[in-house]
C-alpha cells in the first residue's frame, strides 16, 4: 500500500481506487474498510492471532497505529478518543488475554454508550473450541457488554461487517461492537468490494418522535409551577447542546446536568444548578425533589442519581425523552415517554415551547437556594485542598481544556468544580466507574486534538492502574498534562469508611505509592510536585508552559471528603452537606 | 405475576439463542421453557419463551429484546387468543397385565403409543401444558422412568 499519508488520500478517491474488484488478504480488507469508514487513528498491542494484520499495517499509512502498552490502556484511549469527537474509536488486540484484557474497557464503553469497534484475534477456526494456546472466547465473554458482536468466518465477510460494525455502534443508543477474527480468517485471500449500504432488518432505531407524546409534553410544560430538567449525556452524544440551550431560554425552566451531561449546557448560566445525586449541588436535589413536572433528556435515572428510587422526585410528573426505549420506565415509572434523538426532539419542541409563566416564584426559590447553600469547601493556607488545585486548573485552562477524569473523589471535585461549558470537554467513566480510566482516555482524546489542551486529572489510585502508558506519551510526544490529587490513600472508599463505617480504615493505605515525579521521569516524561498553593501554580503553569507531556503531583490533605453526600437508602433531599 | 407465551423472530445466526438466553439471565428474567426452530421465512427462526413477571418487567422483556440486533420481531402472544403446544414424550413402567388400564389413559388423552419394550411404554402426548400435567399426573401411579417435554410453542388464532 501506498506510504501517501492519510489527509492526502480522500475517501472518495480511495472507493475509486479500490471499486475494482482485487484478491487480497483478509488483514487488508480490513485495513481498507477501516479507512474507508474514515478512521484517523486506532490503538492497539499485537500478539500472535492478529499477525497477519500488523504484518499488513507494516508501512501501512492511512491511519496512526498507537502501540500502547496495555490492552486496556488501548480501549480507554479509544474511548477517550470517541467521546472527545463523537467518532467511533477503535482498537485492536490479539486472542485470549489480549482480547481479555479489554473487558474492563469495553464494559466501560457499554455502561456510558461509546461507539467503539473493537477488534480481537482469535485461534485459527479449526481450533475453535480446543483450548488452544491463547484461546479465549470472547464474543462469549463479552457479550453482556457489548451492543452486538461478530465472529468472522471468511474474508469476504470483511467490509460487510465492518460497515454494519460501525453503524451499529455509531447509531441509536452508542455502543461497543466487537469483531472476532480468527487467524486464518485475516490470512486468507479473497474478493475485495467495498460495501457502502447497511441491510440490517433488526435494527431501526426511532430517531423522530410521537408527536402525541411531544404534544402531552408541552401541555405539561405549559401547566408547571415548578419544572425541572435532567439533562443527561444524550444530549452531548446527540449534539444537541444548542437545541438544549435554545429550549431552556425559552422555557426558562431550571436545570441540572448529571455526571456525563456536564457541559451539555454552560454551566454558567444562571438557571443552571449543578450536578444532581449523591454528590450532586444542595439546590439540584431540592429542586429535583421539589418539581412537580421532572423532564429527562437523554439521562438514564442512574441509582447514583436517583438515589433511593421510591420517594425520588415525589411530586413530579415525569417525561423521560431517549433514544433508548428500554430505559424509558426501567428504574422510575414515567407519565409521558418520548423515545427519540434528543436532538430530533428538542428541535420539535423549540418549535412550539414558550416560557414557563406560572414558575417565576419557583426559579425565585431556586435563585435562593443556588446563593444560600452554594459549593463549597474550606480553603486553608498550611495544606493544599483538591477543591483548590481543580479550580486552579480551571483558571489556568481558561476552562477551555478537555479534562478526563479517573474515578473516586477527584473525579467528584473535577465535576463539581472545573465549570464546564462546551459539550466533549469532559470525559469521565460515569456507569461504570472504572479506576485506570483517566490517564489513557486522555491519550485518545489527545491524539484527536493535538492542539488543545488536555488534562487528565487522577488520584493516586487510578494512576497506578495504567500508568505504563507514560511510555505511549513520552515515545509520541503526546503533550497531555496529567494531574494526580495525591491524598496518599483511597479517598473515596476512606470517606465511606469514616462515615457509614465507623472510621473502620480497611485496606485504604496506598503508602508504597511510587515518587511520582521520578516515575515520570524514568518514562521520558516531565515531573512536578507540589504541597502549598504558591507551588501548586508554578508547577502546574510549568507544566502547561512545556512542549510535551507532564506530570504533576498535588499532594493534598488526607482526611477531605466530598460534599454534599447523600448516603445509600436515603433520598436526593436527605443530604449531609459538610462542614465548610 | 403472569405467565406470559413470547414469541421472537431472529436472525438464524450462530449464536442467537446465547444472546436471547444470556439476556433473560443477566437481567433477571425467568425462562420457563424456551423452544426454536426454523420460520417460514428463510434465514429466519422463531423463539417461544414462557415467561412470568409483572407488567413493568414484561414491558422490559420486549424492550430489551429489540434491542439485540439479530431479534427482528417480538410479540406477546398471551394477549391474544392463542394456540399453544407442547410435546411429551413419557416412558411409563408397563407390565403387559398393566398395559390395557394405560392404553385407556393414554386414549382418553389422544396421546399415543409409540413405542413398546418388554415392560416399558413409551406415550407421546401433544397439547398446552395443563393437558400434559395432567396426563403426567394419571400415568405416574404406574411409574415414569423417563419424561422429556419439549416445551412451548404457540401461535395467536386467526388471521393475524
Amino acid at each position: 500500500m501506498s506510504a501517501q499519508p492519510a489527509a492526502l488520500r480522500s475517501k472518495s478517491e480511495l472507493i475509486e481506487k479500490w471499486s475494482k474488484p482485487e484478491v487480497i488478504t483478509g488483514s487488508e480488507m480490513l485495513l481498507r474498510s477501516l479507512v474507508l469508514e474514515g478512521v484517523e487513528c486506532v490503538f492497539g498491542y499485537p500478539g500472535g492471532a492478529v499477525l497477519y494484520i500488523y504484518d499488513a499495517m507494516y508501512g501501512f499509512s492511512d491511519f496512526h497505529h498507537v502501540l500502547t502498552r496495555h490492552e486496556q490502556g488501548a480501549i480507554h484511549a479509544a474511548d477517550g478518543y470517541a467521546r472527545a469527537t463523537g467518532k467511533v474509536g477503535v482498537c485492536i488486540a490479539t486472542s485470549g488475554p489480549g482480547a481479555t484484557n479489554l473487558v474492563t474497557g469495553i464494559a466501560t464503553a457499554y455502561m456510558d454508550s461509546v461507539p467503539l469497534v473493537v477488534i480481537t484475534g482469535n485461534v485459527v477456526q479449526s481450533a475453535i473450541g480446543t483450548d488452544a494456546f491463547q484461546e479465549a472466547d470472547i464474543i462469549g465473554i463479552t457479550m453482556p457488554i457489548t451492543k452486538h458482536s461478530y465472529l468472522v468466518r471468511k474474508a469476504e465477510d470483511i467490509p460487510r461487517i465492518i460497515r454494519e460494525a460501525f453503524h451499529i455502534a455509531s447509531t441509536g443508543r452508542r455502543g461497543p461492537v466487537l469483531i472476532d477474527i480468527p487467524k486464518d480468517v485475516s490470512a486468507a485471500k479473497g474478493l475485495f468490494k467495498p460495501v457502502t449500504e447497511v441491510n440490517l432488518r433488526g435494527y431501526n432505531p426511532t430517531v423522530t418522535p410521537n408527536k402525541l407524546q411531544v404534544d402531552k409534553l408541552l401541555k405539561a410544560i405549559s401547566e408547571a409551577k415548578r419544572p425541572v430538567v435532567l439533562a443527561g449525556g444524550g444530549v452531548v452524544y446527540s449534539g444537541a447542546h444548542e437545541e438544549l440551550l435554545k429550549f431552556i431560554e425559552t422555557t426558562q425552566i431550571p436545570i441540572t446536568t448529571t455526571l456525563l451531561g456536564l457541559g451539555g449546557f454552560p454551566s454558567g448560566h444562571e438557571l443552571w444548578m449543578g450536578m444532581p445525586g449523591m454528590h450532586g449541588t444542595y439546590t439540584a436535589n431540592k429542586a429535583i425533589q421539589g418539581a412537580d413536572l421532572l423532564i429527562n433528556i437523554g439521562a438514564r435515572f442512574d441509582d447514583r442519581v436517583t438515589m433511593k428510587v421510591q420517594g425520588f422526585a415525589p411530586n413530579a410528573k415525569i417525561a423521560h425523552i431517549d433514544i433508548d426505549p428500554a430505559e424509558i420506565g426501567k428504574n422510575v415509572p414515567t407519565d409521558i415517554p418520548i423515545v427519540g434523538d434528543v436532538k430530533a426532539v428538542l428541535e420539535i419542541l423549540n418549535r412550539e415551547a414558550k416560557r414557563t409563566d406560572l414558575a417565576d416564584e419557583w426559579r425565585a426559590q431556586i435563585a435562593k437556594w443556588k446563593r444560600e447553600v452554594p459549593l463549597r469547601y474550606e480553603d486553608s493556607d498550611t495544606e493544599l485542598k483538591p477543591q483548590w488545585v481543580i479550580e486552579m486548573i480551571y483558571e489556568t485552562t481558561k476552562g477551555d481544556a478537555i479534562v478526563t477524569t479517573d474515578v473516586g473523589q477527584h473525579q467528584m471535585w473535577a465535576a463539581q468544580f472545573y465549570k464546564f461549558s462546551k459539550p466533549r470537554s469532559w470525559i469521565t467513566s460515569g456507569g461504570l466507574g472504572t479506576m485506570g480510566f483517566g490517564f489513557p482516555s486522555a491519550i485518545g482524546a489527545q491524539m484527536a486534538f493535538p492542539d488543545r489542551t488536555v488534562v487528565s486529572i487522577n488520584g493516586d489510585g487510578g494512576m497506578q492502574m495504567c500508568a505504563q502508558e507514560l511510555a505511549v506519551c513520552a515515545i509520541n510526544n503526546i503533550p497531555v498534562k496529567v494531574a494526580i490529587i495525591n491524598n496518599q490513600v483511597l479517598g473515596m472508599v476512606r470517606q465511606w469508611q469514616e462515615i457509614i463505617y465507623d472510621n473502620r480504615y480497611s485496606h485504604i493505605d496506598l503508602a508504597g505509592s511510587p515518587d511520582f515525579v521520578k516515575l515520570a521521569e524514568a518514562y521520558g516524561v516531565r515531573g512536578f510536585r507540589a504541597t502549598n498553593k504558591q507551588e501548586a501554580r508554578e508547577a502546574w503553569e510549568k507544566a502547561l508552559a512545556h512542549d510535551g507531556p507532564a506530570v504533576v503531583e498535588f499532594v493534598v490533605r488526607k482526611h477531605e471528603n466530598v460534599y454534599p453526600m447523600v448516603t445509600q437508602g436515603n433520598t436526593i433531599d436527605e443530604m449531609i452537606l459538610g462542614d465548610a | 405475576m403472569k405467565r406470559h407465551t413470547i414469541s421472537i423472530l431472529v436472525n438464524n445466526q450462530p449464536g442467537v439463542l446465547q444472546r436471547v438466553a444470556g439476556l433473560f439471565g443477566r437481567r433477571g428474567f425467568n425462562i420457563e421453557s424456551i423452544t426454536v426452530g426454523e420460520s417460514e421465512e428463510p434465514g429466519l427462526s422463531r423463539m417461544v419463551i414462557v415467561t412470568t413477571g409483572d407488567d413493568k418487567t414484561i414491558e422490559q422483556v420486549g424492550k430489551q429484546l429489540y434491542k439485540l440486533i439479530d431479534v427482528i420481531k417480538v410479540v406477546d402472544l398471551s394477549v391474544s387468543p392463542m394456540v399453544a403446544r407442547e410435546l411429551a414424550l413419557i416412558k411409563v413402567h408397563a407390565e403387559p397385565s398393566a398395559r390395557p388400564e394405560i392404553l385407556g389413559v393414554v386414549e382418553t388423552f389422544r396421546a399415543s403409543v409409540v413405542d413398546i419394550g418388554a415392560s416399558t411404554m413409551i406415550v407421546q402426548a401433544v397439547g398446552d401444558t395443563d393437558k400434559i400435567d395432567a396426563i403426567i399426573e394419571l400415568l405416574k401411579p404406574y411409574g415414569i422412568r423417563e419424561l422429556s417435554r419439549t416445551g412451548v410453542t404457540a401461535m395467536i388464532r386467526g388471521n393475524r
